[in-house]
């Protein structure tokens, strides 16, 4: 007979893992729930209309800080998708060289790289040349925590796509260039986009690099070589200041967020899967 | 003759809702060598591994039937399942060793099991590989990786493990399929060697081999036992046309 | 012929100019941080590592307490979180029916999903009000060991290794997920075989990946070391060093995180990034080591 204790260990074993997952699952449901029930609350118009109050004053929004994101993502993306794209595109059309591996490994550096070092290095760059916050450098910092995204996505999408059709167009007389831009790309396009959103949404929700490169405006501000505001620090500012209404435009500005982000995961799995199939006949 | 080792007795054996086993029905002797041959995909490993129940880890699937061994139902409600596979040893197609000493593997069944004192390990350990016919070679490397070894030596290794925890029966799923001539030699001499000690039930895809060292044959075709008998028997004269014609080669 | 030729030449020559732009950005990185940490690497070299004074005021720089609190904090995350990332890592791969896999995946996904900020804000306004009460009801006994004592403040070094515990699992499940996938199932056949019990064949399994499994834990381990946000809203940002679970303490990213902005002189702020350089080297080396164990499992 197999002696009671084994089954009983595998038994308990067995138990341990199934809470662990429950255990894990019980701060999920009490963060999104705490960030609705509060959050949801708070979002009104003039949330999204209005600008921050001055200390002491009730009410305002964070239209400006909205914007500030958005804005700010798309520099970071104007940035870096073209670099990390081509990157992708030279790791995976090109064999195996010392730099490719080098560039690789620069890659994987960049990944681990903690956000706030990377905000110490665009301040470096973009702040102290210019003695001045912008949105540029903010857009900058978010730029380089894409990258390694971008990179990875792409030149593992390309390579996913069968040789044969490469060679393909090789055949027909294409250069490298026109073959990869005119065929190869396009296959792999949909692949690529799904990790260009899930790497915005990753840098939508930073904040600690912008703390002092972008930095925070109190007023609308497109203006791209000034501070802007973006929801993150925004949030930050509220949630430490020890006034209950802006403890409250915290929670919104959180739910806000959140939303975004969940928003570009759905834009990320559902539309591009549209574009997916348009490019099949 | 003695009680028969395993007695089987219409055993239907599913994946799903698709049935692979269709009425199984025969007798494996204690002691001796009984192979299952057939082509590819007839469910004699399927079979095989429903003696142990290792199917049981392959989600949505289930047998049912009668598989008795020493008379008692394999697929009773009591049975210990993790029991039924320490009396009963396997050794697969492809050597499985784990990632550890040569010691260590060999020692892995007796460890569950709770033999913790070092003298006791050592010497099953040792007595273990001398009857896989491997000792020789490890005994003065018995702390280096098994994956040391040569693909022969690693699945002596494996039978060596499956002895150690003294089974009655050993299930052998091709065990010689991925090595070459010679060490298919060696593997089969053992199984020579094993049998008065163990009854041992065989899948072969090698009719040569099957020939050589059973006593008991059975053919399998599109999961139904086609022939059943002393291995000469279906060999030289067998009863069914389909039989004679898979041993003479025609198809399979 | 030879247009197409000089195509493909200035293809590949053009494309590798984007490469070696990243190649360029992690060298600046190091290269920046090291400049901007000159004078203070100069006035204090290797004293400032043991320094436990950090007074901006009279130019005392030791950063001593931020090593002490992103370590202590770090470690304490990984010992409540690694069981649990392994227990997910095993249920989902081992244990769970078919059909709730991918849900379960998913949900650990969004988990890695939340921003820090976020996890920041629930931790000042409902984390820290539990681990407060926690910290009222401890008994006065236990409250003589130096790992209970100080006041109930709710901020301090509980309140940040739970919030990290909570953020490092996802990842590091998901990777240990991936090593367990691609532990052969001969393996665990193997261990049935010989009647182990269901546990004693995934213990087999996860010995198969173990150099992997380590892997896992060290990216999570890293991820902790860098988490800024999360952990300066809740552990309290004091700069000392003490044992004590209940004590606020402070962070390398945290000290940053707060008084970049405010660095009145040069000094104040080259000695920042001087943490920062730190920071950047831990996590390069952590990084590295880890991705390194889980490729040797993986390919």
């Amino acid at each position: 007979m197999t002696s009671l204790r084994r089954r009983v260990v595998s038994r308990i074993a067995e138990i341990f893992c199934a809470i662990s997952v429950l255990i894990a699952l019980l701060p999920l449901a009490l963060i999104l729930f705490y960030v609705i029930k509060e959050g949801m609350g708070a979002v009104n118009l003039a949330f999204f209309t209005q600008m921050p109050k001055p200390v002491g004053e009730a009410g305002g929004g964070m239209g400006n800080a909205i914007a500030g994101t958005l804005i700010l993502i798309g520099i970071a993306a104007l940035l870096a998708v073209p670099i990390g794209v081509i990157c992708g595109i030279h790791l995976s059309e090109y064999p195996k060289t010392k730099f490719t591996s080098f560039v690789r490994f620069a890659a994987d550096v960049l990944n681990g790289v903690p956000s706030i070092v990377v905000g110490i290095f665009a301040y470096g760059i973009a702040v102290l040349p210019v003695k001045r916050f912008s949105a540029i450098a903010g857009g900058i910092a978010l730029a380089i925590l894409m990258l390694p995204i971008v990179i990875r996505t792409t030149e593992e999408l390309l390579r996913l796509v069968p040789t044969g059709l490469r060679e393909g167009a090789l055949a027909l007389g294409a250069s490298r260039s026109r073959a990869v831009f005119t065929v190869i790309l396009p296959a792999a396009l949909p692949g690529i986009l799904t990790g260009i959103l899930v790497a915005l949404a990753r840098v939508a929700g930073e904040t600690a690099p912008l703390l002092f490169t972008s930095f925070n405006n109190r007023f609308w501000s497109t203006n791209l070589a000034q501070p802007i505001a973006s929801l993150t620090v925004q949030v930050f500012t509220y949630a430490i200041s020890p006034y209950e209404d802006w403890h409250r435009q915290a929670w919104a500005g959180a739910f806000l967020l959140v939303m975004i982000i969940l928003a570009l995961s759905m834009i990320a799995r559902f539309a591009v899967r549209r574009l997916e199939r348009m490019n099949r006949p | 003759m003695n009680s028969p080792k395993i007695t089987v007795r219409d055993f239907n054996f599913y994946y799903g809702s698709a049935k692979v086993l269709h009425g199984i029905t025969l007798d494996v002797p204690e002691n001796q060598v009984t192979a299952l041959i057939g082509p590819s995909g007839c469910g004699k490993s399927t079979f095989v591994r429903s003696i142990n129940r290792m199917n049981d880890i392959i989600p949505d699937a289930h047998g049912e039937g009668t598989v008795l061994i020493d008379g008692k139902n394999v697929y009773g409600r009591e049975t210990d399942v993790v029991e039924l596979r320490r009396r009963v040893g396997m050794v697969f197609q492809k050597s499985n060793p784990f990632p550890k000493s040569i010691f260590d593997n060999v020692a892995y069944g007796l460890r569950i099991n709770g033999t913790k004192n070092k003298r006791d390990l050592a010497e099953v350990v040792e007595k273990s590989l001398t009857r896989a016919a491997l000792w020789d070679e490890v005994k003065d490397r018995l702390h280096n990786s098994a994956f040391a070894l040569s693909g022969g030596q690693q699945q002596r290794l494996c039978i060596a493990r499956a002895l150690a925890i003294d089974p009655e029966i050993l299930l052998m799923d091709e065990p010689a399929s991925a090595l070459d001539p010679i060490a298919t030699t060696k593997i089969e001499e053992l199984i020579y060697e094993l049998k008065s000690n163990y009854t041992i039930v065989i899948v072969t895809h090698n009719m040569q081999q099957a020939a050589r060292v059973s006593d008991r044959t059975a053919f399998f075709m599109l999961g139904k036992l086609i022939e059943y008998g002393d291995t000469k028997t279906i060999f030289m004269t067998p009863k069914e046309k389909m039989t004679e014609d898979y041993v003479t080669g025609r198809f399979g | 012929m030879s247009v197409r030729r000089s195509d493909d030449r200035w293809f590949r020559i053009g494309t590798g100019a984007f490469a070696a732009l990243v190649l360029l950005v992690v060298a600046g990185i190091g290269f920046e941080l090291t400049r901007q940490s000159m004078l203070s690497i100069e006035k204090f070299g290797f004293s400032f590592w043991k320094g436990t004074t950090w007074d901006p005021v009279s130019g005392e720089f030791g950063a001593l307490p931020f090593i002490w609190g992103t370590l202590y904090s770090a470690i304490l995350a990984l010992l409540l979180a690694t069981p649990i990332a392994l227990g997910i890592a095993v249920f989902i791969s081992e244990l769970s029916p078919r059909a709730l896999r991918l849900p379960l995946a998913y949900l650990t996904e969004l988990l890695a999903a939340i921003p820090s900020i976020v996890y920041g804000l629930w931790g000042i306004f409902v984390l820290v009000p539990i681990i407060r009460k926690l910290e009222l009801i401890t008994p006065p006994a236990l409250k003589k060991f130096p790992l209970f004592k100080g006041p109930p403040l709710g901020v301090g070094m509980l309140s940040a290794a739970v919030i990290l515990a909570i953020m490092v699992v996802p990842l590091t499940s998901s990777v240990a997920r991936e090593i367990l996938k691609n532990v052969p199932s001969t393996q665990r056949e193997a261990a049935y075989a010989l009647g182990a019990t269901r546990w004693e064949a995934i213990k087999v399994a996860i010995g198969f990946g173990r150099t992997g499994i380590i892997g896992a834990i060290m990216l999570g381990f890293g991820r902790a070391l860098g988490e800024t946000m999360a952990v300066t809203m809740v552990i309290g940002n004091n700069p000392q060093v003490t044992t004590s679970l209940f004590a606020p303490q402070y962070t390398m990213a945290a000290v940053i995180a707060n008084e970049f902005t405010e660095a009145a002189d040069e000094l104040y702020l080259h000695a920042l990034i001087e943490i920062g350089l730190l920071l950047f080297i831990i996590t390069i080396a952590i990084n590295l080591i880890s991705r390194v164990l889980v490729r040797k499992v993986t390919s």
